[in-house]
């Protein structure tokens, strides 16, 4: 027996609703315990029964964990960080992309060819001798190590030399006869005309940057110096019970990644679509 | 000019490349190779080495061949952490394929109220995993966590979560679907995108249910990305590291949740032992390697290509 189209179509909808909100509701409990934890004082958090809505609300969580020590700073560093690193690593791979993608030299393919290769060595193997590597440069509690790593990032060098391909080599003679020189050619046209994937790689390492964990893990050890992943972590060995605390800064480290996400929601998904983010 | 342009010498090219080039070297390629040095070293991490010291007398005092290697293999702590691992995917994969797919098809539809579900399902990967972690840590609480609260709602005594050697991993487990679902749901729905609508037409024509055109046009058309999917997940897996360092501080009850990022980092910074936190992190590589291996020579069996 077949059903009616009509009738299939409001199964359909009704189906996506069901299971839309479904998986909507499971991925929001967390965050919903997230926000009515940070609301409670510290009693009302090992009550029992437990308060689904806090009897007495109150921000005294937030008002405290910006007095503790590191905290607002590791705000200004993870931004610092976020915007430097992402900068470093788009202008450092759109160079090498466009070397490897419009400029002739000997030996170009097999040098791409090791930058390709390196991408296979996880992180975690080089993570002990960057440390020494930084440790040379007298460069740990630096946050300018964060920007040294990003330099060399092949997975950003090979999107963009994907990229750059595509461009008709027409625009660089007209330029040429223009009188410009290599850096203009770069600067004036070749980055104006991949700018949709520098966005998109941008934002991804905006995002990577703002909630990486390892690698601040083993680079830092001065509290001034830390990020919001690394406060967090910290706190919660400090107060390992004020749960209202740590969800209190969660929510804070949280909300400026969401922002940029609301204004930038195109470029995160075609960033997250290509794949290739770590952690 | 275009000729001219063309033959553009390597001067040329060095500005560009320099950067990147300086990267790979003092980031990339130097690593590598101190570290396998150094896994060939009894180096406690407490001697001071940097790149300048003289590679003569580290060798002489610390140099310890495949030793490392070999008491790793020896070690029953070694089994236990990849089993760990297993353990974890085993869990891990089928939900995650399962879950991503039926967020892929939802985020596929065209039904108002989908940008509500867009931006909510991705707000879990654009948190960190250490925020994520600290919020499923106190979600998972036994006595005032909500999870357990909503069980008892139905009459279930939850279990104790991250402090049972048995519950420990599954709550990892929860944890990273939870971080996950949006990421390879996003994936997904790229893959979903790409199937060319006629053969649901013909399918419709010829009266197959939602079911079977699910079974026999989607399933086998969306298995590039399936593999895809399961290539990430697999090696994401093996590199498992905040969610175990922040919800299980000391690897969990009798070590339920030890991992192999989570054994090098306590044996390179904690345990003083660097020699044997880089003979393990190659070890790591190693299985990767292998993994990734085995599963690119079985998608011939099972992945289909439409051309």
């Amino acid at each position: 027996m077949m059903i009616s189209r009509r009738c299939r179509k409001f199964l359909g909808a009704v189906s996506f609703y069901i299971f839309g909100s479904l998986v909507a509701l499971v991925i929001l409990i967390p965050f919903f315990w997230m926000i009515i934890t940070s609301l409670k004082s510290k009693g009302a958090l090992l009550s029992i029964p437990v308060e689904w809505i806090p009897k007495e609300p109150s921000l005294n969580a937030y008002k405290k964990i910006f007095t503790l020590e590191g905290f607002s700073s590791s705000i200004f560093n993870s931004f610092y960080l976020a915007v430097t690193t992402s900068l470093v690593q788009i202008l450092s791979a759109a160079m090498a992309a466009y070397a490897f993608s419009k400029i002739q030299f000997k030996g170009r393919e097999s040098l791409f060819k090791i930058y390709l290769a390196t991408m296979m060595i996880p992180f975690q193997v080089v993570f002990i001798p960057l440390f020494i590597v930084m440790t040379s440069l007298k460069l740990t509690n630096n946050l300018s190590a964060f920007m040294l790593l990003q330099l060399f990032n092949p997975f950003a060098i090979f999107m963009l030399r994907q990229k750059m391909m595509t461009i008709s080599d027409s625009f660089i003679e007209a330029a040429i006869i223009d009188g410009a020189n290599q850096f203009q050619i770069f600067w004036k046209v070749i980055l104006p005309l991949s700018s949709g994937i520098l966005a998109t790689l941008g934002v991804m390492a905006f995002m990577g940057s703002w909630n990486d964990y390892l690698f601040p893990l083993v680079m830092l050890s001065d509290k001034k110096k830390f990020t919001l992943p690394l406060i967090l972590s910290a706190l919660q060995g400090q107060y390992t019970n004020d749960y209202n605390l740590l969800m209190a800064g969660s929510l804070i480290s949280i909300l400026p990644i969401l922002i940029v996400y609301m204004f930038a929601q195109k470029y995160f998904r075609s960033g997250l679509q290509i794949g290739g983010v770590k952690g | 000019m275009y000729k001219r342009y063309k033959t553009s010498s390597f001067l040329q090219a060095v500005p560009f490349i320099l950067p990147s080039f300086i990267g790979l070297i003092c980031f990339s390629l130097v690593p590598i190779i101190t570290s396998f040095v150094i896994s060939m070293s009894s180096w406690d991490g407490l001697t001071r080495l940097t790149l300048f010291t003289d590679i003569n007398g580290f060798f002489n005092k610390f140099f310890t061949g495949f030793d490392n290697y070999s008491e790793i293999i020896r070690s029953k702590e070694f089994w236990k952490v990849l089993r760990n691992t297993l353990y974890f995917i085993v869990l891990y994969l089928p939900l995650i394929l399962i879950s991503s797919i039926l967020v892929g098809n939802i985020l596929n539809k065209k039904y108002r109220g989908i940008g509500f579900f867009r931006v909510l399902y991705y707000i879990p990967v654009l948190t960190s995993w250490v925020a994520g972690a600290l919020i499923w840590k106190w979600v998972l609480s036994p006595e005032y966590g909500i999870i357990n609260e909503i069980l008892a709602l139905f009459g279930i005594e939850g279990p104790k979560w991250l402090q049972s050697e048995v519950w420990a991993m599954p709550a990892i487990v929860l944890a990273s679907i939870w971080k996950d679902v949006g990421y390879f749901g996003l994936i997904f729905l790229g893959g979903l995108q790409s199937i060319n609508p006629t053969y649901y037409e013909a399918a419709e024509i010829d009266g197959a249910s939602g079911w079977q055109k699910f079974r026999h046009i989607t399933l086998p058309l969306l298995s590039p990305v399936t593999f895809f999917v399961m290539i990430v997940c697999i090696i994401n897996s093996f590199q498992l590291f905040p969610q175990v360092m922040v919800m299980t501080k000391d690897a969990g009850p009798n070590g339920a949740t030890q991992v192999f990022v989570e054994r090098i980092y306590k044996y390179a910074f904690k345990y003083h032992k660097m020699g044997y936190a880089a003979a393990l992190s190659w070890v790591l590589f190693a299985i990767i390697f292998i993994f990734t291996a085995i599963q690119l020579r079985m998608q011939k069996r099972w992945v289909y290509y439409d051309d």
